[in-house]
């Protein structure tokens, strides 16, 4: 965020007759700006799918909030401020569509800026003017999160932008839908209400279209910029009428999203980039113990203290760190120093030990044991009468993040203040995690917006802004900390690892009668392993308690990464078993899921199924609902060669509607790449308390060589129920391929990495 | 003292001759459009030309520049500012999601375009997968390097039904 506003109430007396209101949505306020900028702001409670977090961020409670603003400047151009981190998923552009939509505003007019994660952008400049003097709620228990004050409410205000999570693919579906679109749907009747009363006109008869209003009757026809201060003081709407899907101008259209210019010429500034002006800024490359829990109990760094351009060599505890004039000195100082490790508990955990662990709990839990997610019917009583019964068990592993860009902080604390470059999904948690590290207060941390080399779930944590503030603390002047690829794999947060074991039962007629499922790892979202969209009557769905001493951490898609494999590739064993086709077997399980036969039958069509194949290659179909979207992909695999080959990818996706469908496809075609990756090559190991994999020649990626082509087919099967799309194209991807390599070859994977089983 | 040429501009630095030419032009210079990835030339962040030929910027000693010209993603767009034929075809084809390895991307598909104006999908392949997309928009990739080289029209996906 570069762009600075300053603010200036025009008199406290239009303050003071500016009323902010609640809608039955939530809470809208305006101002003017200096220069005649109009800048209206919404802020709304709504549920928050990112289960695990909320207690972080939300304080326990069981809502999340949604603070979405618009500005119209005097040059008639529009800025959606949205409080969403620009990872990859274009959301902030798409959401920015829905409010330009709302506004009738077109698309070359419109600018979209970071929210700042800085309580004092918005008591400085901006919240001053949302509310005047008496306009605080009069029944202050509707807004617990408010502090009754009124500077108070400024800073509780600024402290939401910087409690916004990027994460749960939930950007689009509720800032989008909750937010931005009542913003949009204000400023656009304020403009008109200002414009009505200027022309001595009925509001009624004005039109707006791109970003101008226009009154035939009159001939009169302004720019919205003309009307921008004097919109600010209209009466604000109690609740703005948004458009229905026949309205709709943007929505729905491929608008190019606004963050790609700047990532075709270097422009863009990502976490790594970011930082101070100042010829004081120096670079840290950091090691922490490699065993969860360890301390450094010795270090040697005799060599490293010579090195040319070495200015501090830094034990902290749990971690080393060399301060140069340069990254690469740094990291070469780094690599020759020596150190001892203080002796743990986990000293001796492994994935080995771990996975015996997971088939002890799941041998223990049996067919009715562990901690139910779901029971209806009597899966025991009717797999005792199924004419076929059909076991198996499935196997994954712990997986890396492996964004782009490794974890890096920029701080520098002087003053009692901090200011903070980095790349995080959660700014208040990196906020707070390099405010314990400076030793300041948190309102004292200025986090300074930057685009993030990839998120998936991996920038969570406060832990590398904590170092980062850490080091610039003890070094006195702004410092640089760049983790290395290796340090970056192997101090990762972990997708966890799971072994799942179904039992199901087919009647005479091949219908599936029965599913019993018992699985280790917890499940969020809770839905991941659960199936009532398949007609299936009698199931069981648990999971056993397992240790795993590592450190996890939410892995695009989360549970669905796994369950999608496992499920899909039980379903599919079941078609084979009933002697069916498995598009057919699943088509006659989804009577009462329309939606879902819907999306089944369009990746089908899509790949042509029952087609001819040329000789060795194999097609495969699997179906997941994930974040209230449903995707059905087609694999088609070429098991000629010696290892085999993903050639087509074919995706249907219902994300109830797709606000932007090349948005949308693109992270089809993004989450289908991740999950491929996964499921053919990856796995992260334990060995001695430690990760034994290190960069990407032992961590591979998914390569152009190997990239399948992949086409995408959307249906907009419920248009006021949106999904979302970061991840929901990732967990069928891993059963579509297995299934295909069975249909190929009739050899069953039922763990991965599927390399393994071609070394 | 190393003497080189940065997107047209003789430069002269002062630096340990085995540092990478990566930290020079981001530390040194301040042209931070070129990323750092792994740091062992497997992910391809770091590509920049050195006399017109892509290199591992990461892995490369600036001695190996000495005398050289070295162009990074700030420096291939005209001095008019407009852009190359390579960056056009990446927005058209709305390629970048993170945008992190694109600056790596686009240096590779230009060096490729250059010797190989009309690539086929295998020399594509072979030429482009040095350079990683975590993101995953290799589809997007090779369509834009067709487009760029007139071999495929512009144009989105994506349609709704």
């Amino acid at each position: 965020m570069n762009e600075t506003t300053s603010t200036k109430p025009s008199s406290s007396k239009t303050s003071r007759s500016r009323a902010a209101k609640w809608t039955r949505r939530g809470f809208i306020g305006a101002g003017a700006l200096a220069g005649g900028a109009l800048i209206v702001g919404v802020a709304v409670r709504s549920g928050n799918p990112v289960g695990k977090l909320k207690p972080i961020v939300a304080g326990g409670d069981d809502e999340a909030l949604i603070n979405s603003w618009v500005k119209i400047d005097a040059d008639n151009l529009v800025t959606a401020i949205v409080p969403h981190c620009e990872m990859g998923q274009g959301a902030n552009s798409t959401i920015a569509q829905m409010l330009a939509d709302e506004m009738d505003v077109n698309w070359e007019n419109v600018r979209v800026m970071d929210a700042p994660a800085d309580g004092n952008y918005v008591s400085q400049h901006a919240a001053r003017l949302f509310v005047g003097p008496g306009t605080l709620p009069d029944r202050p228990n509707q807004v617990g999160f408010m502090e009754p004050t009124y500077d108070g409410l400024f800073t509780q205000l600024g402290k939401l932008a910087g409690a916004y999570i990027t994460g749960g693919s939930s950007s689009v579906r509720s800032t989008g839908q909750n937010g931005m679109r009542i913003a949009g749907a204000a400023a656009r009747e304020m403009l008109v209400a200002a414009a009505a009363k200027e022309w001595g006109v009925p509001a009624s008869e004005i039109k707006t279209q791109n970003a101008r209003l226009t009154h035939a009757g009159s001939g009169r026809s302004e720019p919205y910029s003309a009307f921008a201060e004097a919109a600010a003081q209209q009466e604000l709407p109690r609740a703005p009428k948004i458009k229905q899907v026949s309205e709709y101008r943007l929505m729905g259209t491929p608008a190019p999203r606004k963050d790609i210019p700047s990532k075709v010429d270097g422009s863009a500034i990502f976490g790594i980039d970011g930082g101070p002006d100042s010829d004081d800024l120096r670079y840290a490359a950091v090691k922490a113990a490699p065993v969860v829990g360890a301390q450094i109990a010795s270090m040697d760094a005799s060599t490293a203290k010579g090195m040319g351009g070495v200015l501090q060599i830094l034990n902290m505890g749990d971690f080393v760190a060399v301060v140069a004039d340069s990254y690469w000195q740094a990291q070469q100082a780094l690599g020759t120093i020596k150190t001892a490790y203080t002796e743990t508990e986990n000293d001796t955990v492994s994935t080995a030990k771990m996975f015996a662990g997971f088939s002890a709990a799941l041998d223990e839990a049996g067919d009715t044991g562990g901690n139910s997610k779901a029971e209806y019917g009597d899966p025991i009583d009717a797999l005792g009468g199924a004419a076929i019964a059909v076991e198996a068990e499935y196997k994954v592993p712990f997986l890396a993040h492996a964004t782009m860009e490794p974890m890096n902080c920029t701080a520098w604390v002087r003053g009692g203040k901090c200011d903070i470059w980095t790349s995080t999904q959660v700014p208040l948690m990196a906020r707070d995690g390099a405010a314990e590290g400076a030793g300041v207060n948190a309102d004292d941390v200025t986090m300074h917006p930057v685009f993030l080399g990839g998120g998936f779930g991996r920038r969570l944590t406060p832990e590398y802004s904590n170092q980062a503030a850490r080091l610039a603390k003890a070094a006195g002047y702004p410092i640089k900390m760049i983790w290395s690829r290796e340090e970056d794999t192997a101090q990762d947060f972990y997708r966890p690892a799971d072994i799942s074991r179904f039992k199901g039962g087919l009647d005479e007629n091949g219908k599936a009668v029965c599913w019993n499922n018992v699985h280790c790892t917890e499940d969020e979202p809770a839905e991941a392993p659960l199936i009532e969209f398949y007609d299936i009557p009698n199931v069981s769905v648990r999971n056993a308690d397992v240790e795993m001493p590592v450190r996890l951490g939410a892995w695009r898609s989360v549970a669905h990464s796994q369950h999608g494999f496992f499920v899909e590739s039980f379903v599919d064993e079941l078609a084979h078993a009933a002697g069916q086709d498995p598009f057919e077997f699943r088509s006659a399980h989804l009577a009462n899921s329309p939606r879902h036969l819907a999306v089944l039958e369009g990746a089908a069509k899509m790949a042509g199924w029952g087609d001819a194949l040329p000789e060795g290659h194999g097609r495969g179909i699997a179906l997941v609902r994930s974040f209230n979207s449903i995707v059905a992909e087609v694999a088609q695999v070429d098991m000629t060669g010696n290892k085999p080959r993903v050639v087509k990818m074919f995706c249907c996706v219902d994300a109830g509607f797709a606000m932007n469908p090349d948005g949308l496809a693109a992270q089809m075609e993004s989450g289908i790449i991740y999950g491929l990756t996964a499921a053919m090559y990856d796995e992260i190991t334990l060995k001695d308390g430690k990760v034994e994999q290190s960069n990407f020649h032992d961590y591979q990626m998914m390569r152009m060589d190997d990239a399948p082509e992949i086409s995408v087919q959307i249906i907009n099967g419920a248009p006021d129920n949106i999904g979302g799309a970061g991840e929901p194209g990732l967990p069928p991807a891993a059963a579509a391929v297995a299934n295909a390599i069975f249909a190929a070859n009739g050899t069953r994977i039922r763990e991965l990495p599927i390399a393994k089983h071609f070394a | 003292m190393v003497s080189l040429t940065i997107n047209g501009s003789k430069e002269e630095v002062d630096v340990d001759p085995s540092m990478p030419i990566l930290w020079v032009i981001r530390e040194r210079f301040g042209m931070t459009g070129t990323k750092f990835g792994c740091g062992i030339a497997q992910c391809g962040a770091c590509t920049v030309h050195l006399d017109g030929e892509p290199i591992r910027s990461c892995s490369t000693p600036v001695s190996a520049a000495e005398g050289k010209e070295v162009t990074t993603i700030e420096g291939i767009a005209s001095e008019d500012g407009t852009l190359s034929k390579v960056q056009q075809a990446w927005i058209s084809e709305q390629v970048p999601q993170c945008g992190y390895c694109q600056s790596g991307q686009i240096m590779s598909a230009t060096a490729l375009l250059r010797d190989t104006p009309q690539p086929s999908d295998e020399q594509i392949n072979a030429f482009m997968r040095g350079n990683v997309c975590r993101c995953g928009m290799y589809g997007r990739i090779r369509k834009a390097i067709k487009v760029a080289a007139g071999i495929e029209q512009p144009g989105q996906q994506g349609a709704a039904t």
